[in-house]
């Protein structure tokens, strides 16, 4: 019967694969082939039941109308067919055939799946109640039942459900399968054969009702998360076959865990979804201003106006030159950063601008430009108030209200040192930052001594607002703003560097035999510069100098004598102090002039404190010199020979080999002078008082008698 | 950093301002492919950098099929050349946990650290200083060691287990959305789990053996939402939600 049939069969299911691979994409129901892909299908995974599932699920359809005729008849020689066609290719050549199958299989499977769904394929509900693994249902039934048929017409009955992963290169192989399912599925076996071969008349009815008895088993709704094995398949098998992802029934389970994650997000919601305003779209918001020119009167007459003062630096060139140090901001940030900048010098009277750095935050980052307003357009500074200043004078003045006068505390702060004007020393340069650029942009305060001094002796992570407090020991005067700002000036005086001969001094106004805070503190470029080699910068420190002046340990930049009267204030130099007050002579502190050569920089353990490196090894010709500090980890320093430029990108913490330790709290002070008033004694006890009355009675007892003798002696007079 | 998104994964990561300079880039493109095909990976994990004095390293990391199994970290000079680094074990840990400062950059450089041990000679006990030598390679190992295990994280989800113990990736891991991605607990520590055994029995019958085998981010010390061991932090980019997680030096995107 099969061989009869069988070359027929096997042209009946060529032309019907072609079929149903020219309609599937409408998942019509043609008549696809139930072919080969039982053999085809087992080429892959061979887990057990699931993967039997999957591939039953991308089994070509089979035609529900065959299913149903008498499995014993049409369906056997048909599905028979293929088989053996397997069958006898199963050592020689598995692979032409099989991938041809496979691919002809692919197609139909889809109707299969769509179409054995709904029609709820064989209907056995017994076995199907018997059968361990659910799962497979329907279309294991289906398969199964004429798999059956196909073992039947094989091998004599009863035998077990066929093989649902063949395997045709191990015929072996096939065997424990059936064995397993055999056990898996016996009783549905008996039950698939007997009334297989019976009567076409009894099973259509009986395919019904087990059908409609499959199917409602499957819609039955699991009681503890409400879902119903059916919509759960039909959801998973519509999304593997949407997405089509590769060795699907590897991580099949997967995507059943997310298509029951799935159910749980999409709620239906009947209020209308707002627009989310998510943060993203808010920052873009802001980016887009940034692109937009903004209206322009006189069109010509501002550009030529930009053009010709162009206070904005190149910062996009300065990328490039960074980038080949491997250092920088992405394009697309860089750029933004340009705008945001653009945008800084249209709305402030700025002279010169430069794109100083950023400073990494926990919760956002400082985009920060060093700026340097035009001449007699600065802007107003507030006043701010010393807090030192104020704390000092509350503890040094006494409290006289109270009637006893407490005793006097000699405490007295220290001065606070005035900070410098703006224009000179610390103060040179005026900052601007921003968290983004599209931000507004934000001015620093101007930098106080004290806040220098103090930072320098904490470390804190930025948090990214500027009103954030600094809590630290010693306590720290101001907030994330004076902290900032107080880095920022640190930095620069660090690592601001240039090549040799860049800069000069000014013309030479004078003596300079004091060294008078006026010092050598203006620097302006040398025209005649003409470039130093690549190689020279490289090899050695000496052709780099710092040009920003050195902070004291004061936290200036030029000294401030705190023991001068103000009246005094200007003149500096080594005067003797000859005030009573202050019987301490305060040293005058000296730091390293400007434009010192870096490599009079100090160590920190014998680690150098520059890195000097070549761009590129591999094209020495067009590398530029890149300078990384190692003092002050993420300031960096490029030149090209002509060109330079300083760049920071870090966190702001200056580097120390040990971990960061917060100072000790200073001794206690001996703030009040002791004497006996004021020092703590013990009451007296009971025994000291009795002894000190005693005493102080026979006193008067003494004198008593002094006085009754002398009583005495006047009564004898009288006498 | 995957090789194969290497560049994109670099243009997102460049908002902490450490990046790579064209030739590098195109060098370290070039070579891990060719490391992938020698040593027969899975995976080539571009791992990072670390800066010396002298000179960096470049250091990349090769995975097998398990996800989860030790992984092969190579080290290079000049992005072209790498060799491979052997496993960090618990003694070179514990010996260069004495070596303090920069990396020097050259490998065979050697510190030189002097512990005073004691010395029994007979019935006296003195110490004598010993000078004790650390090659700055074992000195990497064990640093890059100590990285991974405090700071690789791996996105929930990301991973799976199987049964039959191999880690894979997730295939269906669509990424996590922006609410999820902002919590620490979405984020596990991509090493072998350490505190998992020491949760309750309530805890983990929450949790699904599939997905979370490895210890969650939520649990890490400092807890303080000031000082926070992990920092999650949105970086406001237009096109592509990124959040950045830095950890002193190691940042993560997640896109």
């Amino acid at each position: 019967m099969e061989d009869s049939t069988s070359p027929k069969q096997e042209k009946e299911n060529q032309e019907k694969l072609g079929e149903a691979r020219r309609s599937w994409e409408g998942k019509t129901a043609a008549s696809p082939q139930y072919s080969e892909p039982e053999s085809s299908e087992p080429l892959e995974a061979k887990q057990g039941p699931e993967t039997g599932r999957q591939s039953r699920s991308s089994r070509p359809w089979s035609p529900q109308s065959r299913a149903r005729t008498p499995l014993g008849g049409p369906a056997g020689p048909e599905t028979s067919s293929p088989a053996p066609l397997s069958r006898r290719e199963p050592s020689s050549t598995p692979s032409p055939p099989a991938p041809a199958r496979q691919d002809l299989a692919a197609p139909p499977q889809s109707h299969r799946t769509t179409s054995v769904i709904p029609e709820a394929g064989t209907p056995y509900p017994d076995p199907l109640e018997q059968s361990s693994d659910k799962r497979e249902s329907v279309p294991l039934h289906t398969s199964q039942s004429e798999r059956n048929t196909f073992q039947q017409s094989q091998q004599p009955k009863p035998h077990p459900c066929g093989p649902r992963d063949v395997s045709y290169n191990n015929a072996k192989q096939k065997e424990l399968r059936f064995d397993v399912f055999q056990e898996a599925d016996s009783n549905s076996d008996c039950d698939l054969q007997l009334p297989a071969p019976g009567g076409s008349e009894g099973a259509p009815s009986m395919l019904e009702t087990a059908i409609q008895n499959a199917k409602a088993y499957l819609l039955k709704t699991s009681s503890k998360s409400g879902f119903n094995l059916y919509d759960h398949l039909s959801n998973m098998l519509t999304k593997i076959l949407n997405e089509r992802p590769e060795n699907a029934v590897d991580i099949f389970e997967n995507i059943s865990q997310d298509v029951k994650m799935a159910h749980f997000s999409k709620k239906f919601d009947a209020l209308h979804n707002e627009n989310e305003m998510l943060p993203t779209y808010e920052i873009a918001e802001k980016q887009k201003a940034l692109f937009l020119q903004g209206h322009l009167e006189g069109v010509d007459q501002e550009l030529e106006d930009e053009i010709a003062e162009n206070a904005l630096p190149n910062v996009m060139e300065s990328a490039f030159y960074f980038e080949q140090a491997g250092v920088g901001l992405g394009t697309d940030e860089t750029y933004r950063i340009f705008l945001a900048l653009k945008q800084l010098t249209d709305t402030h009277p700025i002279q010169r601008c430069r794109f100083w750095g950023k400073i990494l935050g926990l919760e956002m980052n400082y985009i920060v430009a060093e700026v340097e307003f035009r001449e007699g357009e600065d802007e107003e500074e507030v006043e701010e108030e010393d807090v030192a200043e104020e704390r000092d004078n509350g503890e040094s003045e006494a409290d006289e209200d109270e009637e006893d006068e407490l005793p006097k505390s000699f405490y007295k702060a220290p001065q606070a040192i005035p900070k410098e004007e703006s224009r000179t020393g610390a103060n040179k340069y005026v900052y601007f930052v921003c968290n983004e650029p599209g931000r507004p942009w934000v001015k620093l305060p101007p930098v106080i001594p004290a806040q220098i001094v103090i930072a320098r002796k904490i470390k804190k992570f930025f948090t990214g607002r500027l009103d954030a407090p600094v809590i630290s020991y010693p306590p720290f005067p101001g907030n994330e703003s004076n902290y900032l700002r107080a880095q920022i000036a640190r930095i620069s005086a660090g690592t601001h560097v240039s090549p040799l001969g860049f800069y000069q001094f000014g013309e030479e106004e004078g003596e300079e035999e004091e060294e008078v805070e006026g010092g050598q503190n203006s620097f302006e470029e040398n025209p005649d510069f003409e470039g130093i080699q690549v190689i020279d910068l490289v090899e050695s420190l000496s052709n780099w100098v710092h040009h920003v002046q050195h902070i004291l340990s004061q936290g200036r930049c030029n000294w401030f004598n705190s023991i001068q009267k103000n009246e005094e204030e200007e003149e500096e130099g080594e005067e003797e102090d000859e005030e009573k007050e202050e019987p301490d002579y305060i040293e005058q502190e000296v730091g390293p002039p400007l434009l010192t050569p870096i490599s009079e920089d100090l160590e920190i353990q014998n680690i150098p404190p520059w890195t000097t490196r070549l761009s590129s090894n591999l094209i020495p010709q067009y590398a530029i010199a890149v300078l990384q500090s190692n003092l002050w980890p993420g300031a960096y320093a490029f030149s090209n020979g002509k060109k330079f430029e300083n760049f920071y990108i870090g966190w702001g913490h200056k580097y120390s080999p040990d971990n960061y330790t917060p100072p000790v709290p200073p001794p206690v002070y001996q703030e009040y002078p002791s004497g006996p008033e004021i020092t703590e004694m013990d009451d007296p006890s009971v025994e000291e008082e009795q002894a000190f009355r005693a005493a102080q009675e026979a006193v008067l007892l003494a004198a008593e008698n002094e006085e009754s003798e002398e009583d005495e002696d006047e009564e004898d007079d009288y006498d | 950093m995957d090789a194969d998104s290497l560049l994109l994964s670099l243009e997102l990561a460049s908002g902490s301002g450490q990046g790579l300079s064209p030739d590098r880039r195109a060098s370290l493109l070039t070579s891990l492919m060719l490391v992938k095909r020698d040593y027969r990976y899975d995976r080539v994990l571009f791992w990072g950098r670390i800066l010396g004095l002298v000179a960096d390293y470049y250091i990349a990391q090769g995975l097998s099929e398990d996800q989860l199994a030790q992984r092969k970290t190579l080290y290079s000079l000049n992005c072209t050349e790498w060799s491979l680094l052997p496993p960090a074990t618990e003694e070179m840990v514990a010996q260069s946990s004495v070596v303090k400062g920069r990396f020097m950059g050259d490998p065979s450089y050697e510190y030189e650290h002097t512990e005073l041990q004691k010395v029994n000679e007979g019935d006296k006990v003195f110490e004598e200083e010993i000078v004790v030598q650390i090659k700055e390679e074992t000195r990497l190992v064990s640093v890059i060691d100590q990285i991974d295990k405090a700071v690789a994280i791996i996105p929930r989800g990301a991973l799976f287990k199987t049964p039959f113990g191999p880690t894979h990736v997730n295939r269906t891991f669509e990424g996590l959305s922006l609410s999820e991605a902002k919590k620490l607990s979405s984020y596990f520590h991509f090493r072998e789990p350490v505190e998992l055994k020491n949760k309750t029995l309530l805890e983990k019958a929450d949790l699904d053996p599939s997905l979370d085998f490895m210890d969650s981010l939520e649990h890490d010390i400092p807890k303080d939402e000031e000082t926070g061991a992990q920092r999650v932090k949105p970086k406001d980019t237009v096109s592509v939600k990124v959040l950045e997680l830095h950890s002193s030096g190691m940042n993560w995107i997640v896109k």
